[in-house]
């Protein structure tokens, strides 16, 4: 096979697109501007650490079943776990998305980075409330008769069933886990692509 | 048998559920139309603060690392 054939590979042409759009010590960079050493940048790690713990804690609570976080103690705490990592993700998330709209982080081309976070967000809040519905207890039957209400009055009741635990589990489960960590995935990179969004005032000495 | 240390963590696990009792029934905050739970809005409170403090703590090392630049 000849250079130029090599070349013309699809392979080719991807990694090499790949590499210019990221390449490595961008996508793992040694330093980070001065401006990132605040607080208020914290929050999207911590977010992303939050997730990790969701995800782990869910995958031991999927293996064990409901007999076992219901009805041992370290079920118990797993399930504990999960709530409270629940808990910290969205709060972290919350003042980070409080920090990014105060610091108009969608400025500098930035727009599908921002707009990645916010779906993350939203798909999130789903993936939350499907989790009320598979706790399999009195609660969560009480959550799903009250929710049904609110769905059917959309419209939607007929695709989206709150009163079906198996659909409600594979939301849970399988599809909303997967867009989340898809969507968290990309929301990174295209932070590594564009960087951390500067301070209003070194944009402003940036144009002068 | 339960070990020591595992009986000193469930008594101070007991206390401490008993301080905050979390089957009772929810107390609500009502104003005009608007309705929150207290949980819920000791969360917002919490998550206001947490975005104050963290835009005016100073950062660990930012000085040293301005120095070094």
């Amino acid at each position: 096979m000849s250079y130029v054939d090599i070349e013309r590979q699809w392979t080719t042409r991807l990694r090499q697109r790949l590499v210019r759009l990221l390449p490595p010590d961008r996508l793992l960079p040694d330093t980070q501007p001065t401006y990132v050493s605040s607080w208020i940048y914290v929050f999207g790690v911590t977010t992303v650490a939050a997730l990790m713990v969701v995800i782990a804690t869910g995958c031991v609570l999927a293996i064990r079943g409901p007999q076992w976080w219901h009805g041992s103690s370290v079920g118990l705490f797993v399930n504990s776990l999960h709530l409270w990592s629940v808990e910290i993700f969205f709060f972290s998330m919350v003042v980070h998305l409080w920090g990014k709209f105060f610091m108009a982080a969608w400025r500098g081309g930035r727009a599908l980075t921002w707009m990645t976070g916010v779906v993350t967000f939203l798909t999130s809040i789903a993936a939350a409330f499907t989790g009320y519905l598979c706790q399999s207890n009195f609660d969560s039957q009480w959550i799903s008769t009250q929710a049904k209400d609110g769905i059917n009055a959309t419209g939607a009741g007929a695709y989206w069933n709150v009163l079906n635990m198996g659909q409600m589990l594979m939301w849970h489960i399988v599809l909303l886990p997967i867009a989340a960590v898809a969507l968290t995935a990309l929301h990174v990179l295209l932070v590594r692509v564009k960087g951390v969004v500067p301070p209003f005032a070194e944009t402003t000495e940036m144009r002068s | 048998m339960l070990g020591r240390g595992r009986i000193v963590v469930t008594t101070l696990l007991a206390h401490f559920g008993a301080l905050l009792p979390l089957n009772a029934i929810g107390h609500y905050l009502h104003w005009h139309i608007f309705q929150i739970s207290v949980a819920n809005f000791v969360v917002i409170v919490l998550m206001v603060l947490t975005f104050v403090a963290a835009l005016l703590l100073p950062f660990p090392g930012r000085r040293r690392r301005r120095e070094h630049q």
